[in-house]
């Protein structure tokens, strides 16, 4: 039990130790380096050896890996070009309104959709499942700017019920946010309660299906009973790997859903450093998204291990 | 099985074979839609520069923000051009790049795959972890780098999709070909002393081909929304082309007062992505494969 959790963790690890040598190899082979992207065409003579030596690049390059993978693990992520400020203290608020966002959407989407998956699998093929279904399907295939662009002009514009672009400072107190995320926070669950409630349907019909509820069917167990003593424990449980799956796939779609309505997070910071060629901005994000999704991974995995005594002797799944 | 089957199995032709499947999607109500949503896009996407009523660059001043009308069906956009032509030539440009990437994707996330779980071991180990890696980075920074330091040409794009959505595909063949590498067929035909190439070719592959096909199909839809992203945050098309997620993004601003610049291009993306999803459910229905539970990874 210990070895499997320890075993995991060493992968994740690793996996997040590939990702930094990814982003680093990728950013020194693409063309050009953070200074002559950063200085553009005055990257000759004075102004870029000052440039290299002011950003240390002027040692080989798996001295610079080294001294920025030391520095990263303290939290230190050097200093952004177009700011010049540490990358700290730029990501820190950003890092907040993000997690404020996600958290919001994680902690609205999850209950409607178990709700929505339990109903549509126990009433399979009839009209509310039909109906759900529908609803499902529209929200999860419809990519995440539309949606947004779409809630922005029937909510904001037509009927003019709340703000459709947050026109906030980045250090704002949580409760002036309030106002301006609920258009983003439905944005985002929507498409993420889709996937969820599409995944416990799956496995509420699969559990349903199988020998022992059938068995629990035939003995004269109460319906109700049956299905919440005996058929959503056994169900929810594979969903919570999935889910995490699903919330860690979002990644990407929060950063449209953020530029869609300038919201001061992570995600926009993605496109503005981007489009800045902020490749040092670039590399400390590439390694914050990808902890967050292996964490995320990583604490499912744990939980599905907690509460399923029979893979605590199991060797664990991949 | 009964034997008899087996043999009518083996008589028909791959063109039987491909219209039964067809025929077994359609019979769903929603491989119905889904199938004719496609066809109708795939048609319109052949036949839109025939059939276009103006010039989709021609910019007329005069014309700005017109209302629909019967000269201008979807009314005109913020430079004065007309916006159905623009909406019906606008998902030509996205069908072609993300087609093309698919099947790049397939290729080589497939065999990659299928190699890694044939031989298994150490190699398998070093891939996996590597691919683990790559799936850990969001897919929209990864792609924004890669456009932003390359350029958007469909070169450079079609590659960079075909990479990046092939490694979900990866980990589906390796499954797959997990499931069949301890059949006796395979085992036997190990100890006939076939080559690896000769197993993979003549045993796994008709043996995973349904899956990884059916992965293909579900990542075209994926790709098709990454790639509109990418046009919608203007790192796709450039500026003239019409192309739906560049044209939603560009009529946003001006939506309070002219909507239907930003409905007809949002029809479109999303009645195509619709079509590819649900003509991919059908398809694994058909084919027998399970694809719910899965995460959109």
């Amino acid at each position: 039990m210990l070895f499997l959790i320890i075993k995991r963790i060493l992968l994740g690890l690793i996996t997040l130790f590939i990702v930094s040598l990814i982003t680093f190899v990728g950013t020194e082979i693409l063309p050009g380096d953070a200074c002559t992207t950063y200085l553009e065409r005055q990257a000759f003579g004075e102004q870029l050896e000052a440039c290299y030596i002011r950003l240390g690049l002027n040692v080989p390059a798996y001295e610079r890996y080294v001294s920025w993978a030391v520095n990263a693990i303290k939290g230190d992520f050097g200093y952004s070009l177009s700011g010049e400020m540490p990358i700290k203290e730029v990501l820190g608020p950003r890092i907040k309104n993000s997690l404020v966002l996600a958290s919001a959407a994680i902690f609205i989407g999850i209950p409607i959709a178990l709700i929505l998956g339990i109903v549509t699998a126990l009433w399979r093929d009839k009209l509310p499942d039909v109906a759900i279904s529908t609803v499902t399907i529209f929200a999860m295939t419809i990519p995440e700017f539309i949606s947004a662009t779409l809630l922005i002009l029937i909510i904001a514009i037509w009927l003019e019920w709340l703000p459709g672009i947050v026109i906030v400072p980045t250090d704002v107190s949580f409760l002036e946010l309030l106002p301006n995320i609920i258009l983003p926070v439905i944005a985002i669950a929507m498409i993420m309660t889709a996937h969820m409630a599409r995944m416990v349907r799956s496995s509420v019909i699969q559990v349903m299906a199988s020998e022992y509820v059938q068995m629990a069917i035939l003995k004269g167990v109460p319906y109700w009973k049956m299905v919440f003593k005996h058929v959503l424990p056994n169900a929810l449980l594979p969903a919570i790997n999935v889910v995490a799956l699903t919330i860690a796939w979002l990644l990407g779609g929060v950063v449209v859903t953020e530029v869609v309505f300038n919201y001061p997070g992570l995600g926009r910071l993605v496109i503005e450093s981007i489009s800045n060629r902020d490749l040092p901005t670039v590399q400390a994000l590439a390694i914050i998204l990808a902890s967050i999704y292996v964490s995320i991974n990583l604490l499912a995995d744990l939980m599905t291990l907690m509460l399923n005594p029979r893979l605590k002797t199991l060797q664990i799944r991949k | 099985m009964k034997l008899d089957n087996i043999y009518q199995e083996e008589k028909k032709s791959n063109f039987a074979k491909v219209s039964e499947i067809i025929i077994t999607m359609a019979s769903r109500p929603s491989g119905f839609i889904g199938l004719s949503i496609l066809i109708f896009h795939l048609i319109l996407a052949f036949i839109s520069p025939y059939i276009a009523p103006y010039d989709f660059k021609a910019i007329n001043p005069t014309l700005m923000l017109q209302a629909p009308s019967a000269e201008y069906w979807f009314g005109t956009d913020d430079l004065g051009r007309d916006v159905f032509t623009r909406t019906i030539l606008g998902g030509r440009t996205a069908l072609t790049i993300t087609f093309f990437g698919s099947l790049i994707a397939l290729l080589w996330g497939g065999l990659l795959g299928i190699f890694c779980g044939l031989v298994g071991g150490k190699t398998d180990d070093i891939v996996m972890r590597i691919v683990d890696a790559f799936l850990s980075i969001p897919w929209i920074l990864a792609m924004l780098l890669i456009v932003s330091l390359l350029g958007t040409s469909t070169e450079v794009l079609i590659p960079a999709l075909g990479f990046f959505y092939g490694k979900g595909i990866v980990r589906v063949a390796r499954a797959a070909t997990h499931d069949v590498i301890a059949k006796d067929f395979i085992v036997s035909a190990r100890a006939r002393g076939h080559s690896n190439f000769s197993i993979i070719w003549n045993e796994i592959i008709p043996n995973v081909r349904d899956a990884i096909l059916v992965e293909g199909a579900m990542r075209w839809s994926w790709m098709l929304l990454g790639f509109s992203s990418l046009s919608f945050l203007g790192f796709g098309v450039s500026p003239p082309t019409p192309d739906w997620g560049l044209m939603i993004s560009n009529a946003r601003g001006l939506m309070s007062f002219a909507y239907w610049s930003v409905i007809a291009p949002i029809v479109g993306l999303s009645s195509l992505i619709i079509g590819i999803n649900l003509t991919a459910d059908a398809f694994a229905k058909a084919l027998g494969i399970d694809r719910s539970t899965k995460a959109p990874v």
